[in-house]
């Protein structure tokens, strides 16, 4: 073997190196915490500023709320002078004994004490039927669908309102309050809306003139008002529309307000994934020779309710915030109840006010945040079927 | 005529119950009768339900005196005037909180927005702390703490905040110096429409000749000093014709100067900080939705970083921002309705509320109040199609 005349000189030449080096390290101003606080928070003079005023803010905001909500909280007491800074002399948070001694009415509002396991009950199966729909791998989830738009209403109306026959004594939806009304204005509005809503999208696309001329001006006209205005509709003006014996009581004309202003909307969410199916499968479904209900109950609207689940969780974000409308047409909902409630002259002090809206504000936060989690969530599993 | 293949005789004929056309008249005929009955129905019982009460009905009531005192007013209103003019006082105060309100969410929206898009992780981490949070929060109860908590825990007047410039916060409001306009003022005021008007022809003029030679003109810094140089300097020459009226202690309560009340600033801090939130996301999306590769071409172009995101980037995000930034300025006016909850003088707290409770006429007054915010919806969503129209892209 000889060598060639490239190679001998390569030999020959002894500063050229013929191992490769080992790598090194990148620099630490490049990787590392360091690396990492140079490109995202002192990129630029400009980034610098900004940096430093969030952190300002940060700095003076989250301490203020952790001194509120735990350091200068109170945690005991039975009355005001527990939160009273002019007797404890200290600086006072939260005060908590305030919300833990109302948290029965936050929940019940006026529901007679002996008569709240009904509602205990209810709620558990709501937790069952919310996990069952949800969770996808769940058993038999073709039934959670019955159970939640048919088995749990009826069955929850019975056991919140009573049925005499089987010993369970009427209450008077008058007592109900706190988070019952809240959770039952949003259930009905839920599952009242979707159906209606549905409906309503399907009238807008028909064929059918007048079909499609009424579900128009229904749509505009909810979706044109503000929900203040529609629940002062249905409390004021629906007594007159009925005959007067059959006058629906109070929380029941709100119920109807939600769910007329809930189905308008939804009616739209619903429009949207139904212009997203191609007219193919309209097409394809006629020519097989299914009818106008088969075709939309086989082949549309399961792919159209299936890209809009985000949308539609979304709207049921909206709808829970928006139950606490009530309020204004006189329902107990869980905010009346603490406005009623920090104005006790038992537990009056200037931090009860705040103590109560941090209650309802930590409950409406977990909950909407975790839909708004659960909306995106399914947009991403959905996302996945999509690409190839 | 066709002949079915299989058996060779001519198709049977469909029974007309079967014909779509005669399907689709009976259904529309059939809804047409089922919504007349329940109109019919609803009338009847609501003209005997009115008169078993005795409550009258028609719009007579426009012109009746509405003995009621409104704290708000930005026309000259008193307890004898009628309901028709406290009406228009509610209407005013409604469209006065709107406008604010959408000016500052606007602002605060857009900084949020962008700042969701930054690539400083504690800004970044802010903005969507923000957003989460804000979003997930009833705006009712977002009011309530404004006004219950924050504000009404406020010193009482007699121990007032002492604002620089002679302004005084306190639980009944912030009372501010009223300026004074005096001779001469009103040639300022003129310089400055004139201002206006100038700068507007001049920047016509300045796109004709750029397009034209390609020259670019100075507009930002001429319109700057038409409109506020020169008013500024006539301004100074004329001895400042604007004097102030400070507010002084009184014996019960604060006496001159402007007030703003509790009740509005509660108002206007609740929608404009919820709405941001929204148009926020908004922002967002739209500055997303333009492609990167715009950015790159125009790079690659020659263009620096903040024409690019002047010509190339913000006109094609503003073609997807506009339409449901236009919806959530909906949402905001729909929304201030909620004053009726902390005692805010709009429409709705005092038509719905004060003058439904006096008259009794629920069904004029609930139509008046939703014919009034339905005119706002319908005329901006017409208003938005035509604008979408005229910005939609088109394509070859």
């Amino acid at each position: 073997m000889t060598m060639s005349e490239g190679d001998l000189a390569v030999a020959q030449i002894k500063f050229v190196r013929q191992t490769t080096l080992e790598q090194q390290p990148p620099p630490m101003s490049m990787h590392g915490p360091i690396g990492w606080l140079r490109a995202n928070l002192l990129s630029s003079p400009f980034n610098i500023a900004l940096t430093i005023l969030i952190a300002l803010f940060l700095a003076w905001i989250i301490p203020g709320l952790l001194n509120f909500l735990l350091i200068d909280a109170v945690w005991t007491g039975a009355d005001r002078d527990a939160c009273r800074e002019v007797v404890q002399q200290r600086t006072i948070g939260a005060c908590w004994p305030f919300a833990w001694e109302r948290l029965a009415y936050f929940t019940y509002g006026s529901y007679p004490i002996e008569e709240r396991w009904r509602v205990d009950v209810f709620f558990a199966m709501l937790a069952i039927g919310v996990f069952w729909i949800l969770w996808l791998q769940a058993p038999r989830r073709d039934l959670a669908t019955y159970y939640c738009f048919i088995v749990l209403p009826v069955c929850s109306y019975f056991l919140l309102h009573g049925l005499p026959l089987v010993g369970l004594p009427v209450v008077d939806t008058v007592l109900w309050g706190g988070v019952l009304v809240t959770i039952v204005v949003s259930a009905v509005g839920i599952v009242v809306s979707l159906p209606i809503g549905i409906l309503l999208a399907l009238g807008r696309r028909s064929d059918m003139p007048t079909v499609k001329l009424f579900s128009v001006l229904f749509i505009e006209f909810v979706r044109g008002v503000p929900l203040v205005t529609v629940l002062f509709m249905a409390s004021v003006m629906l007594p007159l529309f009925v005959p007067e014996q059959y006058s629906p009581d109070k929380l029941l004309r709100a119920l109807i307000g939600i769910a007329m202003f809930a189905s308008a909307y939804m009616a739209e969410v619903v429009r949207a994934g139904l212009q997203a199916i191609p007219k193919g499968q309209f097409e394809g479904a006629m020519a097989v020779g299914l009818g106008y209900w088969q075709m939309m109950r086989l082949i549309v609207l399961p792919q159209a309710l299936k890209i809009t689940i985000p949308n539609i969780v979304n709207t049921y974000i909206g709808l829970f915030k928006d139950t606490t409308l009530v309020f204004i047409v006189g329902i107990f909902d869980l905010l009346h109840t603490i406005e009623v409630s920090r104005i006790d002259p038992k537990w009056a002090t200037p931090v009860t006010s705040t103590t109560g809206y941090a209650v309802a504000g930590i409950f409406y936060l977990v909950f909407c945040y975790a839909m708004s989690r659960y909306a995106r969530a399914t947009e991403a599993r959905l996302a996945k079927s999509e690409r190839r | 005529m066709s002949i079915d293949l299989r058996t060779g005789s001519p198709p049977a004929r469909v029974p007309f119950y079967n014909d779509p056309k005669v399907r689709s008249i009976a259904y529309q005929v059939a809804l047409c009768a089922v919504i007349v009955f329940l109109v019919y129905g609803a009338a009847r019982n609501a003209i005997d339900n009115l008169e078993r009460a005795h409550i009258a009905s028609g719009f007579g009531f426009w012109n009746q005196t509405a003995g009621f005192d409104i704290s708000q007013t930005m026309i000259s209103y008193s307890n004898l005037s009628t309901y028709g003019r406290a009406f228009w006082v509610g209407l005013c105060n409604t469209l006065l909180v709107a406008v604010i309100g959408i000016f500052l969410a606007t602002i605060l929206g857009f900084i949020v927005g962008i700042a969701r898009l930054s690539k400083n992780w504690l800004v970044n981490k802010a903005a969507t702390g923000y957003v989460e949070t804000i979003r997930n929060i009833p705006l009712l109860l977002q009011l309530l703490f404004w006004y219950n908590a924050v504000l009404k825990a406020l010193p009482d007047f007699r121990d007032s905040v002492n604002i620089p410039g002679g302004a005084f916060l306190n639980n009944r409001g912030l009372f501010l110096p009223e300026p004074i306009p005096q001779t001469g003022f009103n040639i300022v005021a003129l310089t400055f429409f004139a201002g206006i008007v100038v700068s507007i022809g001049y920047h016509i003029w300045a796109r004709k000749r750029q397009e034209k030679t390609g020259q670019q003109a100075p507009v930002f810094l001429v319109s700057l000093g038409l409109i506020v140089g020169v008013p500024l300097i006539v301004f100074l020459a004329l001895g400042l014709p604007l004097g102030f009226d400070y507010p002084r202690a009184g014996k019960f309560n604060m006496a001159g100067g402007i007030e703003i009340l509790p009740e509005f600033a509660a108002l206007l801090f609740g929608l404009s900080i919820y709405t941001a939130a929204f148009i926020a996301e908004v922002v967002r999306a739209g500055i997303r939705a333009v492609s990167h590769g715009q950015t790159e071409a125009s790079y690659s172009l020659g263009l620096r970083a903040q024409p690019t995101l002047r010509l190339i980037v913000v006109p094609q995000a503003m073609r997807v921002i506009i339409p449901p930034l236009t919806s959530q300025y909906l949402n905001l006016t729909k929304n201030s309705t909620l004053a009726v909850a902390i005692g805010y003088p709009d429409l709705v707290q005092i038509f719905t509320g004060t003058v439904l409770n006096q008259t009794g006429q629920a069904v004029e007054v609930v139509a008046i109040t939703m014919a009034v915010y339905l005119t706002i919806s319908l005329a901006t969503s017409l208003l938005m199609n035509f604008y979408n129209s005229r910005i939609a892209l088109v394509e070859r």
